[in-house]
């Protein structure tokens, strides 16, 4: 695939602001250190000239920062989307969360994002370079010789599963569009759904043990967008700030999955931030998978207002007794 | 078992009389079940009381620290701790636990100092505290003023008190005023801003206030184009607590901790603070 | 000064165990460092720090404080404090051992805390000296030697022999538990090694940033800085920077009904959460803005200026490594703090 370079990026982006079009940049901003970039707002050439990037650390998704950036603006946001971002910019418009008018969307294509975590573990702690223009990443630590690496090597899990490269919304597309791909993404859910329920008890046990209830996979996901969370609010009766038990480790998680079941798009945003590498993503991709099987194949976000299953009677649906006893056999 | 005091474990109160002051303020008289004073307090410092399974809040000591026999807590509904106080009845137990803050500065600042004291609405309660103690220790200070204000006759807090007691003090003057004309009420109407204003005091005296935020500006406004310097000027603050004693990181404002530096403080060493109260 | 053999760390682990709980960091299920108490097959790891920091140990995430039993009117408070056993916590890197010193200022000031109190006199610290700091590292700008003792034992890890070194009362008394299995020794390869550490350190990309323009008195100077609206601009509100961090202490007092009485717990709580400072009738911090800036004016200005000059930042670099858009106090220092950190 043809790489989409950092300045046809700034180059579109000075365009559209010197024009008029768009009155602000939603784009990355370069770190301290080469993997370390910030969502940020650009307002001038100058600005995206000097701390503007486009490399294989932009992982973060910008739909949701939409909601918050329309509200303010009088004109519109120009805002640069991947092909899974796309997702969660379409099902946040079916979800009516942002003005559509007020946002210019320009379609960038993706060929994968990588894991500083990854590549420490290849290369070492100490990092002090990543340079990741050429076709190989070549890395920099304090206590070794330049290492070259394979991208493949070292992509973030959420882009080894990679389930389309194909953009489903923008105004405008850099680059060729992809596809969308069979993904082997629900290899993980069947590998989850073959163990016995004490295992997949023990594994979740596990996993969640660790959560230190930052909050960050709600903060982070583009379909928790609810004015005030039920977690967040003291007179809900469930605002936990800290698990008390290992039951209320687990609820904060189930209850999440729960309600974003049907409108995630599997961004896979809220794996990507948690501080404690606990893999959220496999509980709303088990969400999906179910879907799926008993409701056909449904995507998230494919397009804008797709009533998603969960929220759409027919008469085809799956009776609830069907679906109860397939979790009495999973047991 | 771990002996250390500690302050986050609260003592035993009952409530032994709840007055109902307005439509949305009562005044609670707690002691402990053996019927003595909890603790001793200083003017202007707060308790935590607290309601277990509903919630603990910080609330200023309405009574004098000359009161021997109890202490009281006037309280306006308006959360679910108040909520529930306000339902609670004679002999209901609460914990209670300070005191805290840094409490007025009655015996030196204050000392030999005329006093005008200013608040608008349940704003009376803090102050309540230490006008009680002013005028039981009435031979170490000079002139008294009192300017009240509330929405209406109503909402006059401790106003049996005001009338009987305040009112008929020599050397007190007491300037009470409403928001709007009410049947019944010939004393003055207007904000209290305006009143003090048009009271005109003299600057030779030492100022408190407290009420709502917007009473609070505009008074200090009016004081200091009276000619008050913010050094005669003094008030106490209200800031969401859960500690009281300093820890919990809440109640700053820049590097003062309300609980603990305040609530009491001078204008001129509020102006020193980040606008963030 | 006395030495071991790193084989011998099994049976130094075993040795102290038996006098009380020992937690180290080890490798955890995900591949990082946490730490873990220590039992037969559990091992010390390598790794330059844990995701979660230490100040678990004597103020946990979540602690109950007080119980009620309550009956009709009348309320019955228990006091369900208990007197900490003894425990060590091993392998503690100089920025964490300097985050107990914030801590201590915080909790042991009066009225001292009891519950953190007396974890703190029952709890031995052995820090670990650094040897390979990382791109994150910055504990320098605090004045820290990450080759240095500090804690109430020091050790110094090469790749054949442990070195220890007792530093306070309790880490003598350690130290003498472990007679047998060490033997006296000189300091030359320690000081070999920290000639090396320092070497590293003065390599390290952040070694530059200055904490000059910051500390008590500073509040005027950045509150109002308009930098602060760039800075928080991308901040999520999520908690991560403030749960990872060795320095943070704001807590949380709730009650929680057991259906057999009242709870009272203190949990960890985050300035960065909308709800931290709101009241029935207001929020003196709206906005994110003042939420992000309370975070870093408090380490920067408002804790330095209540504690002798001490910032509450240890440059342990979690916050760096952690935070999900990548927003943290170097960039904040480096903006706010002018041209001497450019």
């Amino acid at each position: 695939m043809q790489k989409i370079s950092r300045e046809q990026l700034i180059d579109k982006a000075v365009s559209l602001l010197s024009n008029n079009t768009v009155e602000a940049v939603l784009g990355w901003k370069k770190g301290e250190f080469d993997y370390d970039v910030t969502p940020a707002l650009f307002t001038s050439a100058d600005k995206l000239a000097a701390e503007f990037v486009w490399d294989d650390f932009c992982g973060a998704n910008f739909s949701k920062y939409l909601v918050k950036h329309t509200k303010k603006a009088e004109g519109k946001i120009l805002v640069f989307l991947k092909p899974c971002d796309t997702y969660s910019f379409n099902q946040l418009l079916t979800e009516h969360r942002f003005d559509r008018d007020k946002v210019y969307a320009v379609g960038i294509p993706c060929d994968g994002m990588v894991d500083i975590d990854k590549i420490k573990t290849l290369c070492g702690e100490g990092i002090v370079a990543v340079d990741c223009t050429g076709d190989t990443l070549r890395v920099n630590t304090l206590y070794d010789d330049e290492k070259a690496i394979n991208k493949e090597d070292v992509l973030a899990e959420r882009c080894l599963h990679c389930k389309s490269k194909k953009h489903v919304a923008y105004d405008e597309l850099l680059g060729e569009d992809g596809e969308v791909l069979a993904s082997n993404r629900f290899d993980e859910i069947e590998k989850l759904e073959a163990m016995t329920p004490d295992e997949r008890f023990a594994f979740w046990q596990n996993e969640l043990s660790r959560c230190i209830r930052c909050n960050a996979c709600r903060d982070v996901c583009p379909a928790c967008t609810c004015e005030k969370c039920v977690f967040a609010n003291p007179d809900s009766g469930v605002e936990n700030k800290a698990a008390a038990n290992s039951f209320e480790e687990k609820m904060f998680h189930i209850i999440r999955a729960f309600h974003v079941a049907g409108r995630c798009t599997d961004c896979g945003e809220c794996s990507r931030v948690c501080p404690q590498n606990i893999p959220l993503h496999l509980l709303n991709r088990k969400f999906i998978k179910d879907i799926n099987t008993f409701y056909g194949e449904y995507q998230a976000g494919a397009e804008v207002g797709s009533r998603a299953p969960l929220v759409d009677y027919t008469t085809e649906d799956v009776e609830p007794g069907e679906v109860f006893d397939r979790g009495d056999q999973d047991a | 078992m771990n002996n250390r005091e500690e302050s986050l474990i609260p003592k035993l109160g009952v409530i032994t009389d709840v007055r109902i002051d307005t439509p949305d303020i009562k005044t609670f008289r707690v002691v402990t079940p053996d019927g003595k004073k909890v603790f001793e307090h200083r003017p202007g410092q707060c308790a935590m009381l607290s309601i277990p399974g509903v919630g603990e809040a910080m609330f200023s000591i309405t009574s004098s620290p000359t009161n021997t026999e109890y202490m009281e807590f006037s309280i306006k509904k308006c959360g679910c701790v108040t909520e529930w106080l306000h339902q609670a009845e004679v002999g209901q137990q609460i914990t209670i636990r300070g005191p805290y803050g840094k409490p007025f500065p009655v015996d030196d600042a204050f000392a030999g100092q005329n006093l005008l004291f200013i608040a608008g609405g349940v704003g009376l309660a803090p102050l309540r505290s230490v006008i009680n103690y002013c005028r039981d220790n009435r031979d170490k200070y000079g002139e008294i003023d009192i300017v009240y204000g509330s929405r209406s006759k109503d909402d006059l807090l401790d106003y049996q008190e005001i009338i009987n007691e305040w009112s008929t003090d020599s050397g007190v003057r007491v300037h009470l005023t409403i928001d709007n004309p009410q049947e019944g009420w010939d004393g003055h109407v207007g904000f209290v801003p305006n009143y003090v204003k048009e009271l005109g005091f003299d600057t030779n005296k030492t100022a408190v206030l407290c009420g709502p935020p917007i009473m609070i500006k505009f008074t200090l406004e009016g004081l200091c184009s009276l000619g008050f310097e913010k050094t005669q000027i003094y008030t106490t603050l209200e800031l969401k607590m859960k500690c009281g004693v300093g820890k919990c990181g809440r109640c700053n404002v820049g590097s003062k901790y309300v609980c603990k530096d305040g609530p009491v403080f001078r204008f001129d060493e509020l102006d020193e603070l980040p606008d963030e109260y | 000064m006395r030495k071991c053999s790193l084989n011998k760390m099994d049976a130094v682990f075993a040795e102290i165990a038996k006098a009380g709980d020992l937690y180290l960091p080890a490798c955890g299920h995900d591949g990082k460092a946490v730490y873990t108490k220590w039992q037969e097959g559990v091992c010390w790891s390598d790794a330059v720090n844990t995701v979660r920091s230490p100040k678990d140990f004597f103020f946990p995430q979540m602690e109950n404080l007080v119980e009620f039993k309550t009956a009709g009117k009348n309320i019955d408070i228990i006091d369900i404090r208990d007197e900490k056993a003894d425990f060590v916590v091993f392998g503690v890197r100089p920025c964490d051992v300097k985050s107990f010193e914030v801590l201590d200022r915080v909790f042991l000031q009066e009225p001292v805390d009891s519950y953190y109190a007396s974890r703190r006199e029952h709890g031995t610290v052995v820090s670990v000296a650094c040897t390979k700091p990382v791109e994150t590292c910055f504990c320098t700008t605090f004045g820290i030697d990450a080759a240095g003792a500090c804690g109430d034992v020091t050790v110094w890890k090469t790749e054949t022999e442990v070195f220890w070194q007792a530093n306070t009362e309790k880490g003598e008394t350690l130290l003498a538990k472990l007679e047998a299995l060490t033997e006296a020794c000189d300091e030359s390869a320690v000081e070999d090694q920290q000639e090396k550490t320092h070497a590293i350190m003065n390599k390290l990309p952040l070694k530059d940033l200055s904490t000059e323009s910051f500390g008590g008195g500073k509040t005027n100077e950045f509150f109002n800085a308009p930098e602060w609206k760039e800075l928080s601009e991308a901040c999520l509100g999520c908690g991560t920077c403030t749960f990872v961090c060795p320095t943070c202490q704001c807590y949380d007092i709730k009650d929680f009904n057991t259906g057999n009485g009242v709870v009272r717990f203190r949990c960890w709580d985050s300035c960065m959460y909308s709800d931290f400072t709101k009241m029935a009738h207001g929020n003196p911090r709206l906005t994110q803005l003042e939420r992000f800036r309370q975070r870093f004016m408090h380490k920067l200005v408002y804790y330095p200026e209540n504690n002798d000059g001490l910032f509450s930042c240890v440059g342990c670099g979690r916050c760096l490594a952690k935070c999900p858009i990548s927003m943290n106090i170097v960039k904040v220092m480096k903006k706010i703090g002018g041209k001497e950190n450019e």
